[in-house]
């Protein structure tokens, strides 16, 4: 072709090889809205692997943006919590569906973070949305097996039953950016708490990606807050809130310049509940997540209310 | 047919122009419910009171002097009425210084037996009327029964009320029963009451039929309302008679009442109560619920035939410190 | 003066015998301190002292924990669950045979009411033994296995730091279920009520309990800390206050001890316009004044509509003046005495703080005896949320009376609290009981009753009242690895 033949007017539309890709902005996800973080600072984010290729610009979330997440947090807590178990079983299973069509998307950024093949970032997508399903099942089951009536020695009906504790604060897996996400994030919000999760602090594109799931999914705003940034800044913050009810500590495991030490310390100022990483004595390492879990992480985040009352003519 | 006086004073208290058993209904269940657990629970603490030496011989005491001593079987002969009131009036022959019991407590036809056999004493004459213990009968046999009583001349009157009436919501018809009754209590004619004065009027629930607490309340309220000088608990015919929680309800009841009214009324439970430790128990509650002023054999009696000789039992142990039998207390 | 006054009805003491010292009881015997200090328990009726106690130093609780490993890794470990039950169906038995010796030792040692000790304390603390005893041969059907469908395990060496308020119960409430699990234990008393334990180190014996699977360490703060701290522990139970809840927490956090831990309340017991109105003065009586107020789930806040305000106040006034204050060992005594001097300062102090913020004090016309340590029924009236005594715990027979106009506002106060441990409601609407069940945020609601216990009913608070959960299958969790926690 002739460069004459090949020069195209400017209204006419690129060819595939001309055109330059839109780029996503990378935000906080907070009480239901994306903000770029009140600091206004960035921090770039790289590809996994030999490449180590520019990704891109995320939000470094500040300890202001974890207030504000807090804050948004509490304010969707009682209306999820009083939600009927039904009911957020089936919110939580729209975000699986929601996931499955953004699965490519999915995919794209796992392995770009994880460093995976594209068949081995696939499988890990699938077993992500399995595992969400999987918790939304139990949003309905979970004060069936772990309550029940207590036969006390008197004229008095007595049943427990499981309540959420309340707002979660949870550090996501430094390693695996979606599936170890969900695996941390999905156990919390199923009983009834909401939480704000301070994403992977080098992979945290895939849980990007997810809060835009959430905020076209029914999850009310407020009820999953995501915090892309540093997590050894952050999650002191966090640790230390005096309106957090608990901290997950799974992403303690690999963070730069972090000891989960201190972050139980500084939860013991409320008494928050503690879910200590995974690991021996002060190491802290990232578990497999792909096995099916067990409830550890459901019933880490919740209350046993127990109730009294007599029985009489 | 009820007397004015407790009508008006109906009206007043229920704030209605006209008693209906409409108005009755929603000013008995606007009465706060009572909750049978934490009811029992009570009672059952104030049971666990220790009472000892000093405290327990002036408690057998006063109990001996709140019995009606009764007996209120279809046997009953001018004979065994009589003994019964020798033993009102002696109760340990070989100890004067034992109280005499508050009342005996008989069928009305017997009573012109039993104020005979008590002239002199201070000694009152209960009869029961109102066609006892069913009350199965027309209202015009109640008040015949009931006049009989007081013009042969005794002091009180226990009647029973209309449980089916109760149970059926037809509580204005109980309230009209309670207040003929008592204005057959207050006849004075020639031949009329002792003293001239009205036969106090003794209003039996028969707690057992009524079966729950929340049912007792009203009833206790209804019949206060109604013109009661007492509530009593039972006929004692028929099982559960007088229980402690339900004595407990009743001396609410009152202790409530007379900060509405002003007016104190009485409670009697009866039957079932046989040990001196039981009649303690009782007392103990009529202390700590209704309080001091009904430690009084005027505002608190025992229905009761066998409880009198354990509690002379207990008075003898006290006096002599040793253990007695049944052969040194008589049986009637 | 009344006309029917209860003579006194003192319990005997004879079926006690005090002895004048007290070892540690460690290793199934009663041993000497390797630092030798030591302090005295007295009864707080009397300031009279009972015995005197051992302190044990940093030395002692490391002998104790290695005891306790020692059992643990040995015969303790290896026997089977129906053979550990057996022992704790013994040790429920020989509690309730030796039933009055124990209630007379609490009440002397405690000041609690002899009728309570007798009646509630003891009873209960033989209860949770009987309750667990059968749940050691059935831990694999509790429902804790993981999806694996592996049984859960013991966690090794159990510290257990108990308070004063009810010694012997709160001893049951931890050795019960960390002995069904398979653990075994050291338990620390606290200093001013260390006798039932010592006690109950005598029935361990009698009961032929392998030395060292129990271990009891006598002594205060410090040797409460040494214990928590101790590495060979893998898992601390404590109830007492948040305060040192707190100070716990902190000093476990980056290890990989368990915690279960009972703290403080600030109980809002809620009394609607058509409550059972003689049953919710006297759960209002019990929720306060039951053992002096000890109590980490005490009522102490009481909620009451508007409406009915005046007369639920009339009402509690009267009958608070019932109340019998006086010898703990005296049958009829319903309050006994403040457990020590510290904590009737504490409520002396809060008290006048309730004063001088304006609320309105009444207490109950009582006698105190002179020696002792004593302190009458109060009611405050006129609290606002933001009084102290609205606020704090003063675990003390101080009642604080806030009034509210509709359910929700109710619950907004009950929970406006950074504690969470128990509520109350009365009201004879069933639909408003649950839904305030529902609102309230605290581990356990007693709806018309309050301050019952049971060994099958979980027992624990929410956010600064502590976590983790005793009694029931949610209490024996907490001594099992299961799961993921494996």
């Amino acid at each position: 072709m002739s460069p004459t033949a090949s020069r195209r007017k400017a209204t006419e539309p690129a060819t595939p090889e001309q055109r330059i890709e839109v780029r996503k902005t990378y935000k906080l996800y907070i009480g239901g809205a994306f903000s770029r973080s009140e600091s206004g600072r960035t921090y770039k984010i790289h590809a996994a692997g030999r490449s180590g290729r520019f990704l891109a610009n995320a939000a470094m979330g500040s300890r202001k943006d974890a207030r504000d997440a807090v804050v948004a947090a509490r304010d969707a807590f009682e209306r999820w919590a009083m939600a009927t178990a039904y009911n957020r079983g089936q919110v939580l299973y729209r975000v699986a569906e929601l996931m499955e069509g953004r699965r490519g998307q999915f995919a794209t950024e796992v392995a770009a973070a994880e460093g995976l093949t594209p068949a081995r970032a696939d499988k890990v997508v699938s077993a992500a949305i399995d595992r969400w399903v999987w918790y939304a099942g139990w949003s309905d089951k979970i004060a069936q097996v772990l309550g029940g009536v207590n036969p006390v020695a008197g004229p008095y009906f007595n049943i427990s039953a499981p309540e959420p504790t309340g707002v979660v604060a949870a550090l996501a897996p430094q390693c695996s950016s979606l599936l170890g996400l969900i695996c941390v994030l999905a156990p919390i919000v199923v009983s009834g708490n909401t939480e704000v999760i301070l994403t992977s602090e080098h992979r945290p594109l895939p849980a990007v990606t997810l809060s835009e799931v959430l905020a076209t999914s029914d999850v009310p705003a407020g009820v999953i807050n995501l915090i892309t940034g540093r997590t050894a800044e952050v999650a002191p913050w966090l640790a230390a809130h005096q309106d957090v009810n608990a901290v997950d500590l799974a992403g303690a495991a690999d963070a730069d310049g972090l000891a989960w030490a201190d972050l139980e310390r500084a939860g013991a100022d409320n008494l928050k509940r503690v879910l200590r990483p995974a690991g021996d004595g002060a190491d802290a390492v990232e578990p497999d997540w792909s096995p099916v879990p067990d409830l550890t992480r459901i019933k880490a985040y919740l209350e046993t209310k127990t109730i009294w009352h007599p029985k009489g003519g | 047919m009820s007397s004015p006086s407790a009508t008006a004073r109906a009206r007043e208290l229920l704030g209605v122009g006209a008693l209906t058993n409409a108005s009755m209904t929603r000013w008995l269940n606007g009465l706060p419910g009572v909750d049978q657990v934490g009811a029992d629970a009570r009672a059952a603490g104030l049971g666990t009171r220790s009472i000892k030496t000093t405290s327990k011989a002036w408690a057998i005491d006063t109990a001996i002097g709140m019995i009606d001593l009764t007996t209120l079987e279809g046997a009953d002969t001018e004979s065994r009425v009589r003994s019964l009131c020798a033993k009102a009036m002696a109760p340990d022959p070989g100890d004067p210084t034992t109280p005499q019991v508050a009342a005996v407590c008989i069928y009305s036809d017997l009573v012109p037996v039993a104020v005979d056999a008590l002239r002199g004493s201070n000694i009152h004459v209960a009869a029961v009327t109102t066609a006892f213990p069913a009350g199965r009968a027309t209202m015009a046999v109640k008040l015949t029964d009931t006049r009989d009583a007081v013009r042969a001349g005794a002091h009180e009157i226990d009647m029973v009320i209309d449980r089916a009436a109760f149970l059926s919501g037809r509580y204005l018809q109980v309230f009209n029963e309670i207040a003929a009754i008592k204005a057959a209590c207050a006849q004075d004619d020639a031949n009329g009451a002792a003293n001239g004065a009205a036969a106090r009027l003794k209003v039996i629930l028969e707690t057992g039929e009524l079966a729950t607490y929340d049912n007792v309340r009203r009833a206790s309220w209804l019949a206060m309302l109604a013109g009661a000088d007492f509530i009593k608990t039972s006929t004692g015919k028929l099982s559960p008679a007088a229980t402690l929680p339900v004595t407990l309800i009743m001396l609410e009841a009152v202790r409530d009442w007379r900060d509405l009214t002003g007016t104190q009324i009485g409670v009697k439970p009866a039957g079932g109560i046989r040990t001196a430790k039981d009649a303690m128990t009782y007392l103990v509650m009529v202390n700590e619920i209704a309080g001091d002023d009904w430690v009084d054999p005027h505002w608190f009696r025992f229905g009761a035939s066998s409880l009198l000789n354990d509690l002379l039992l207990q008075r003898q142990k006290l006096a002599n410190g040793r253990y007695c039998g049944a052969d040194y207390v008589t049986i009637d | 003066m009344a006309k029917f006054e209860y003579a006194p009805a003192p319990e005997s003491r004879a079926i006690l015998h005090i002895r004048p010292s007290y070892g540690l009881f460690i290793d199934g015997e009663f041993v000497q301190s390797s630092g030798g200090s030591t302090f005295k328990t007295i009864n707080p009726s009397s300031e009279e002292v009972l015995a005197e106690v051992t302190e044990a130093g940093a030395a002692d609780v490391d002998i104790a924990v290695r005891a306790a490993r020692k059992a643990f890794d040995g015969p303790w470990g290896r026997l089977p669950g129906a053979e550990r039950a057996k022992y704790l169906f013994r040790i429920a038995r020989i509690l309730q045979e030796r039933s009055r010796e124990f209630a007379v030792l609490e009440s002397l040692d405690n000041g609690k009411p002899i009728k309570e000790s007798r009646d509630v304390d003891i009873p209960l603390a033989a209860a949770h033994f009987f309750y667990h005893a059968g749940w050691a041969d059935k831990l694999d059907h509790a429902g804790l296995s993981d999806g694996a469908g592996q049984p859960p395990r013991p966690l090794g060496v159990v510290g257990q730091v108990i308070p004063w308020n009810f010694p012997l119960l709160m001893l049951s409430w931890k050795i019960a279920p960390a002995l069904a699990a398979g653990n075994t234990v050291v338990l620390k008393p606290a200093e001013t009520t260390p006798l039932t334990a010592l006690l109950f180190a005598e029935v361990c014996q009698q009961a032929d309990l392998p030395a060292g699977v129990v271990n009891i360490i006598t002594g205060a703060g410090q040797t409460g800390r040494h214990l928590v701290e101790h590495p060979g522990v893998d898992k601390v139970a404590f109830t007492g206050s948040t305060h040192v809840g707190k100070a716990i927490a902190r000093s476990l956090a980056g290890t990989r001890k368990r915690a279960t831990l009972e703290l403080g309340g600030k109980a809002a017991n809620i009394v609607f316009d058509d409550a059972a109105i003689d049953q919710a003065v006297e759960g209002i009586v019990n929720g306060i004044f039951f053992n002096q107020g000890h109590v980490c789930c005490a009522g102490s806040r009481l909620l009451v509509q508007e409406s009915v305000a005046d007369d639920v106040v009339m009402r509690l006034k009267r009958r608070v003046e019932t109340l019998r204050v006086g010898d703990p060992l005296d049958k009829n005594t319903d309050v006994g005495a403040i457990n020590s001097a510290a904590q009737l300062a504490r409520i002396r102090e809060l008290t006048q703080i309730g004063e001088s913020e304006g609320a309105t004090r009444w207490s109950a016309p009582c006698v105190l005896p002179e020696r002792g340590f004593w302190f009458a029924p109060t009611v405050f009236t006129g609290v606002s949320q933001a009084h102290r005594i609205a606020r704090e715990e003063i675990f003390g027979p101080v009642l604080s009376v806030l009034t509210f106009r509709t359910p929700q506002e109710a619950v907004a106060k009950a929970n406006n609290t950074p504690y969470g441990l128990s509520a109350g409601v009365w009201t004879e609407k069933g639909s408003r009981i649950l839904w305030m069940a529902d609102q309230l945020r605290a581990g356990v609601i007693w709806a018309n009753t309050f301050n019952r216990f049971d060994p099958t009913s979980p027992f624990g608070g929410y956010q600064e009242s502590g976590y983790g959960r005793e009694g029931g299958r949610h209490g024996l969790e907490a001594y099992l690895r299961t799961g993921a926690s494996r």
